[in-house]
């Protein structure tokens, strides 16, 4: 029993250690890491992807994926891009002001959400594992955007105040952290405190003996990657926000690093299990990992290998945790008097 | 070694924090069928890892066909003989019936697997067991009754001299059932020695030669079955005595609560019938006869046409969202894959389906949450160290009295226990059974679907026989009887 103790505390507090751990080590080898600005750097950085994984997270827990959240982002990004760019509302019947970046933005997270919807429905409606339906969605989605702007950037239409959402700061915060934080409390609201968190967990947990017990799965399961697709479209317009221009390529390849926040965070791949504080520590330390070899100077075919190997490394866990779970289901049955597990059948 | 074929001695098997067995003696003579009966956790299923070559021993010696073996792995236990039939099949559903019973064995011409002998002698071994089944039949699409022949089929074709069925009942209904006990006397005859585990001590006396129970790792007696009756086994096991009788219902009431007309699917015709207050209605028949489809139709699990009134309104069940409104609850027959969330706590699994009555705007009042689930746990006395168990921790009885529990808060009316209590054992059994009384006696209505006719009689105060999807007898009390229900429940092919 002692050794489930240790293990319990390292699953509660292992990834504070983790996080600990790398910023001692980085900053033993380049001083520079530690100071404050550069932390707030990495903040900035991650709260794009931080905000994504909260959807992701809610995917994952019902024992999905949204591979599309990259292409997401960009179609909401260059959605906002294109309608800011044509102006198509004249300032003089809103009194002079340009309100083209508002709908614009609006316009792109609608965009995004209902890509999001669209997952959902070939999901539950055609039945297509989700793996391949956003993997599918990832290419044709990237493929709209890059033929809605015919792959070049788009620079103008952005006004002043649409700057405030990426580059403003709210005291000392920049307002993207503050954007990924408050989605994080959120998200841990809904996840931990609403009926349905319950049914995404009850979901995740076994599709069937939610069904069973009166959960509406489907409903749940076209939710949470339309929730996907929303935060996907808050975070695109705030990356256009933030680099001033519509860029196609925006987000590229997201999806990697968010999936392995996730996973280092500890959400299973199998579903039904996993901490959005867990999540949050992943998305931190996927931060400072990257900022840490950038600082190193480490080229980025280097970078490239490691991020790979860290998702491996992560999933490995997760899985080793599984069989070992199955292990111990083995034992308890087998032993524990009167508590044993009766023969499943 | 005398005219034993199997002997173990001072057996000793320890896991971490437990003694799963403790100077265990065991032994099987040539061609007797020996049962083995405990209850959870008393160590048979550690004997029989030990005995397979599953999980080493710490102490003890065994003794097999004259030879005493020190080490030895699953696959040595096969060569020496020894066939395991376990409950979780060793079957790969998408492979054939005859693939499946000669995968790893292949039978060669030359570089090639001769396809058409191992079918011929597929169909030799498989075909007195499960009639006309067609080999090259999918394992997937068998029912779990035929899984275990092909499993049974396997052992044969193994040669084994000792094969260790591991409740083989547990999924069969009485004409099955009947097969296997003919294939148990057939193997007996053949010389075969067979360990029979099991929790319905019905079929020790049906089956077995000789009888040994274990209790808390211990060994604790082995009786010939011509010298012993169920009573002395039941306290052999438990180690007290218990009634072993069924509890009475004596709340009678004419008030009808679910009224069931017409309901037709894929699997049933025409299925009319009512269940009133206070009623424990019985539905049995043969696996396959559409006793779970009908449940779940009522349970809007699956699609039907038909009329359903709950309480004499018309009632639109579509889903198991909409059968849960009315009222209507159900406890699957396969409890860990779709009646709990083995995974999550006890809390979680009893709250989940009446969740929204403790939240206000989607929020969950989690202290009246945990009051609610607490009173239900200590209502329906389910053992656990808190309410935050994960419910895999948690023995058969207690998980099925979770499921019940997590209905009860949804305040149910109408309760559907399917198989109730298939795996579990002798003690929390009669548990189930005194919970049900107590229900009815609180005015809920219960509907049984049970393939244990000795539950139907003794439980039900009145009970309809399915065949082939149809109602084809009904039965009151008084008039019951095993013979009666069994010439009811037609066999498969006959017309109904």
């Amino acid at each position: 029993m002692k050794k489930l103790t240790l293990g319990k505390v390292l699953k509660d507090y292992g990834l504070a250690l983790v996080l600990v751990l790398l910023v001692a080590i980085i900053t033993a080898l380049r001083p520079n890491f530690i100071k404050p600005n550069n932390l707030m750097e990495i903040l900035r950085q991650v709260s794009f992807s931080g905000i994504v994984a909260v959807g992701m997270t809610y995917c994952m827990l019902t024992g999905g994926v949204d591979l599309a959240v990259g292409s997401n982002v960009a179609l909401s990004a260059i959605i906002g891009a294109l309608f800011m760019a044509a102006r198509p509302i004249p300032p003089e019947i809103t009194g002079g002001l340009n309100i083209n970046p508002i709908i614009g933005a609006l316009l792109g997270i609608i965009a995004s959400t209902a890509s999001g919807l669209f997952n959902g429905a070939l999901i539950n409606k055609i039945r297509i594992p989700p793996l391949i339906v956003t993997l599918g969605m990832l290419e044709v989605v990237r493929g709209i955007v890059y033929v809605l702007t015919g792959a070049m950037p788009i620079y103008e239409g952005f006004e002043d105040y649409f700057r405030f959402l990426g580059q403003g700061s709210i005291g000392p915060i920049p307002v993207p952290v503050v954007l990924f934080l408050v989605t994080m409390v959120i998200g841990w609201i809904v996840l931990n405190k609403t009926v349905y968190g319950r049914h995404i967990y009850g979901l995740g947990g076994n599709a069937e003996v939610a069904r069973l017990s009166g959960v509406n799965v489907k409903k749940i399961s076209y939710s949470v990657y339309a929730i996907s697709g929303l935060l996907c479209g808050i975070t695109g317009i705030i990356l256009l926000s933030r680099l001033n221009s519509g860029q196609p390529r925006t987000a590229l390849g997201m999806e990697f690093e968010v999936i392995t926040a996730c996973v280092l965070g500890g959400v299973s791949m199998a579903g039904g299990e996993g901490k959005l504080s867990g999540v949050f520590f992943g998305v931190l330390i996927m931060g400072v990992l990257f900022n840490g070899l950038i600082q190193m100077n480490l080229s980025e075919f280097y970078q490239m290998i490691i991020k790979g190997a860290v998702l491996l490394l992560a999933v490995g866990l997760d899985t080793m945790s599984i069989v070992q779970r199955r292990k111990l289901l083995d034992k308890t049955r087998n032993l524990t008097k009167g508590e044993g597990l009766a023969k499943a059948n | 070694m005398s005219d034993n074929l199997l002997e173990m001695k001072g057996i000793t098997k320890a896991f971490p924090g437990v003694l799963a067995l403790d100077q265990a003696h065991f032994s099987v003579k040539h061609g007797e069928v020996h049962a083995l009966l405990g209850e959870n956790g008393a160590g048979k299923s550690t004997l029989i890892k030990i005995l397979s070559g599953a999980v080493e021993r710490d102490e003890g010696e065994i003794w097999f066909d004259g030879r005493s073996y020190a080490h030895y792995s699953p696959h040595d236990a096969i060569q020496m003989g020894i066939s395991v039939i376990y409950q979780e099949f060793n079957l790969i559903g998408k492979m054939s019936i005859e693939e499946n019973i000669f995968l790893g064995k292949e039978t060669r011409k030359g570089i090639f697997a001769d396809k058409q002998a191992m079918f011929q002698k597929a169909r030799e071994v498989f075909k007195p067991l499960a009639g006309d089944i067609d080999p090259s039949e999918k394992v997937s699409n068998l029912s779990v009754a035929y899984q275990q022949l092909v499993e049974i089929s396997k052992a044969i074709l193994n040669r084994a001299k000792l094969i260790v069925m591991d409740e083989p009942s547990a999924a069969l209904s009485t004409r099955e059932l009947d097969i296997l006990y003919k294939l148990i006397q057939k193997l007996k005859s053949e010389g075969t020695s067979v360990i029979y585990i099991s929790h319905r001590l019905e079929e020790v006396f049906e089956i077995a030669d000789r009888v040994s129970v274990f209790r808390d790792g211990k060994f604790v007696d082995t009786k010939m079955v011509s010298d012993t009756n169920k009573e002395e086994l039941i306290s052999l096991m438990v180690g007290r005595k218990l009634s072993g009788k069924f509890p009475q219902n004596n709340q009678k009431s004419n008030e009808v609560i679910l009224k069931v007309q017409g309901l037709t699917n894929h699997k049933l015709r025409d299925i009319s019938f009512d269940l009133r207050r206070n009623e424990i209605l019985g539905i049995t028949g043969l696996v396959g006869a559409g006793r779970t489809e009908l449940v779940r139709s009522i349970f809007g699990a699956d699609p039907f046409i038909g009329d359903i009134y709950v309480k004499g309104v018309k009632a639109d069940i579509r889903s198991p969202q909409d059968a849960i409104r009315y009222g209507i609850s159900y406890l699957p027959e396969d409890r860990k894959t779709n009646g709990i969330l083995l995974e999550m706590s006890v809390r979680f699994n009893m709250s989940i389906a009446s969740i929204k009555k403790f939240a206000r705007h989607g929020f969950v009042n989690q202290k009246m949450e945990n009051k609610t689930v607490q009173k239900f746990v200590d209502a329906i006395r389910i053992k656990t160290p808190s309410l935050e168990q994960k419910s895999k921790n948690l023995s058969g009885g207690n998980q099925q009295k979770v499921i019940l529990g997590k209905w009860l808060a949804c305040e149910s009316d109408i309760i559907i226990f399917d198989e109730p209590t298939r795996g579990i054992d002798v003690g929390a059994k009669q548990e189930i059974y005194s919970l049900m009384n107590q229900l009815v006696q609180e005015g809920k209505s219960i509907i049984i679907v049970s393939s244990e006719l000795p539950e139907v009689i003794g439980m039900c105060d009145r009970v309809l026989v399915i065949c082939n999807g149809m109602i084809t007898a009904e039965f009151d009390k008084r008039e019951l009887s095993q013979e009666l229900i069994l010439a009811k429940a037609c066999s498969e092919g006959e017309p109904a």
